[in-house]
């Protein structure tokens, strides 16, 4: 018998090794920071600091008192030089708290960790996570203080935590486990205690067997109780849904939560800014970046405050070669393409990815051959052919009926589409409109 | 040969047939509905071209909505004044004209004028690339140039030009709304024939920024307002904005002072011509 996996899904062509042997760098603290008030989703926070005004590392800048929310720390000690509308990774512009360096030293303003979190009440630990403004850092944000609160009639009985990194060239995650995994088992043992779970799954894909190896070590050593489980190499193994197949063989109904099989799911990186908080009381200020592709001329993978411009971390790797053309935020098959090197490092960014020309191919669009690749891929096991062009002909209702609000958009369809349709794109751009079209109906 | 077999199944099928024939007969008298002639003779005088500019599905529920009171008989944005007033003879009221609306182009940011982010690979509709960053321009209010106006227009009365901006056909507009409806970034708006001084632009950037990004932005300078005097135009947020209600109509202002030709007078074709000029 072979690993586990889920069902269907693809096989890109992994690209990790530019980065999966570099250690993890420190950037030196920036010189300026742009932090943008809604890194996550739900409700973004209210300004709290002023043009002029000093802040220290850590300093809380700006919050919100509604439950779907996290609040925004300064990841530097300094000055406020603006509050204004500066673009964001995400091709918008949005409210954001420009901070310039004043101290070479971090001043810090640390959160109220309790001295011994294992005697800590449930209450205060989730406290503490959302004061540290911790949100799932796989790259959709979602805070995790609401996502550790489950309603009461979900009983949570598995936790599962996400060492996948099934997008090609990002190694942040893999990096992150083979040099910190001891403080990030201790962020696990904290969410666990939090849910009140007994059985705690790392999983990780087989083409990491480095972090395979040193986590079943320090498990066997500290952790006892959690269970590695390499994966079998598939795209988008990463996706929680998936995982929670792969893994324990529950599947997420549609238009539900992973809570309603009773399983809860977080990043490595979530673990490790979660020990953070608790342990040491740092909020979540910095992350790790994986800065790669082949148009970049140094890749590595970089420790970088949250608001570092693109620029900054591409200065350090080298900047970008020649021949680059294109630069995404995120993985290559759900990151955001960028048209602008100031934009700043949020909390939901994997990696930056510097393509090359002959990297990309911007083919020609034929129509649908019937062939049913995408159907066979789609995880989710929707019709991606149908929904996109149930979505190109503005027929919500049918778009509805067949399901595209279940659309996870890991992008698979478009890989395999032999005529090259933007299948998922067209998707997304029905997903948007039916949920907008609903949240009219209910105003 | 025995022709019974042929004589019975002639006699039940007749029979079968007339007991239904009967039924039916009863049926037409008893469920009759008594529809308005009239609804007829509306539909004959409306365009027919189904296109929804009146808020109604189609013209046979406009027909209907007339007769039974609740629509206006000139509520149909399409008819000429000749169809509204042979529909008020069939109706026996007066009918008051409403004047003749027309769709504008409120952006001259065409590929020549705008900056370019980059080379855009998305799904080629403006509200796909709404969702998508928003196209290839770098304005975040202007035209994105993917032609859904023109695409939903039911009179052919629109196209793209050269410089990928959408031009409306002004003798063939009929004012039906459905590009106002189909543009993701309010560039289309309608106005009545009689508004000729306008404001080609909807950017609200910071003048040093509008400069930037495009070079037919209205960059907030306020010439226009001073000439036009107190009232007649103001300044909203870096954007020139005439005051229909009493400015507008007869304008006699310099348009060529504007410093990025934003301000013009349009009437007619010279829509047209300006645009692609």
């Amino acid at each position: 018998m072979g690993l586990p996996t889920f069902k269907k899904g693809i096989h890109p062509n992994d690209n990790k090794s530019f980065t999966n042997h570099k250690p993890i760098e420190y950037l030196p603290i920036p010189e300026e920071v742009f932090i943008p008030l809604q890194q996550h989703i739900g409700v973004a926070g209210d300004v709290l600091v002023e043009k002029g005004q000093e802040v220290k590392t850590g300093q809380v800048i700006g919050k919100s008192e509604k439950f779907v929310s996290a609040p925004v720390h300064a990841s530097i000690t300094g000055t406020v030089k603006a509050v204004d509308q500066f673009l964001h990774p995400l091709g918008i512009k949005a409210t954001m708290i420009h901070i310039e360096k004043t101290a070479e030293e971090d001043e810090w303003e640390t959160i109220n960790a309790p001295e011994n979190w294992e005697t800590a009440s449930i209450e205060d630990l989730r406290n503490l996570i959302w004061q540290a403004g911790i949100v799932g850092l796989g790259g959709a944000a979602f805070p995790t203080h609401v996502k550790l609160a489950p309603p009461k009639e979900k009983e949570i009985n598995t936790f599962i935590l996400n060492g996948v990194e099934c997008e090609p060239f990002l190694t942040a995650d893999h990096r992150a486990m083979l040099e910190m995994g001891d403080k990030m088992l201790i962020g696990m043992s904290i969410i666990m205690k939090i849910l009140g779970t007994e059985n705690g799954y790392i999983g990780i894909e087989n083409n990491k067997p480095d972090a395979i190896e040193i986590m079943n070590e320090l498990v066997s050593k500290k952790f006892p109780a959690f269970k590695v489980v390499p994966l079998k190499v598939k795209y988008p193994q990463g996706a929680e849904k998936m995982l929670i197949e792969a893994i324990v063989k529950r599947r997420v109904p549609a238009g539900g939560l992973p809570m309603d099989v009773g399983t809860v799911v977080n990043n490595v990186g979530t673990a490790l800014a979660v020990a953070n908080a608790v342990v040491e009381g740092k909020p979540l200020i910095e992350r790790i970046v994986t800065v790669t592709g082949q148009g970049i001329t140094e890749p590595k993978n970089l420790m970088v405050r949250i608001g570092t411009p693109f620029k900054t971390l591409m200065e350090s790797c080298g900047g970008l070669k020649e021949s680059a053309i294109q630069v995404y935020m995120g993985g290559p098959m759900m990151g955001f393409a960028q048209y602008d090197m100031n934009v700043p490092i949020v909390k939901a960014t994997s990696g930056i990815i510097c393509q090359e020309k002959s990297d990309i191919f911007k083919k020609k669009t034929y129509p649908c051959i019937q062939c049913g690749n995408c159907v066979s891929v789609c995880p989710m096991n929707l019709l991606p052919t149908r929904l996109s062009s149930f979505a190109e002909m503005v027929k919500l209702e049918e778009a509805e009926e067949f399901g595209i609000l279940n659309c996870i958009e890991c992008g698979s369809c478009s890989y395999v589409c032999p005529s090259n349709i933007p299948l998922v794109q067209w998707i997304r751009v029905g997903k948007l409109q039916v949920s907008e079209s609903k949240r009219k109906k209910v105003a | 040969m025995d022709f019974t077999a042929i004589i019975i199944a002639m006699a039940s099928l007749g029979g079968l047939g007339m007991i239904f024939s009967v039924g039916l007969s009863i049926a037409n008298k008893k469920l009759h509905v008594e529809e308005d002639p009239r609804i007829a003779e509306v539909i004959e005088e409306l365009p027919g071209a189904n296109c929804g500019g009146c808020g109604l599905p189609g013209c046979a529920a406009f027909a209907e909505a007339v007769i039974a009171g609740e629509a206006e008989i000139s509520g149909c944005p399409v008819n000429s004044d000749e169809g509204s007033q042979l529909i008020a003879e069939i109706m026996g009221v007066e009918v008051t004209t409403s004047e003749r609306l027309i769709a504008r182009v409120i952006c001259q940011g065409g590929d020549y004028e705008t900056a370019k982010k980059g080379v855009y690979q998305g799904v080629k509709t403006c509200i796909g690339a709404t969702f998508a960053g928003g196209g290839d321009k770098l304005c975040s209010y202007g035209c994105i140039g993917y032609s859904d106006c023109v695409e939903s227009c039911p009179f052919d009365a629109m196209y793209m030009n050269d410089n990928g901006l959408p031009v409306v056909i002004n003798d063939k507009c009929t004012g039906c709304g459905n590009c106002v409806e189909a543009c993701p970034r309010d560039i289309m708006e309608l106005h009545p024939e009689s508004h000729k001084l306008f404001v080609l632009c909807k950017n609200l950037d910071s003048p040093k920024e509008s400069r930037k990004i495009c070079t037919r932005a209205c960059v907030g300078c306020g010439i226009c307002v001073r000439l036009a005097g107190e009232g007649n135009m103001e300044m909203q947020d870096n954007l020139a904005v005439v005051n229909y209600d009493i400015y507008g109509s007869d304008p006699v202002l310099p348009t060529e002072k504007c410093p990025t030709d934003v301000l013009a007078i349009l009437g007619g074709q010279v829509i047209e011509e300006k645009q692609s000029a």
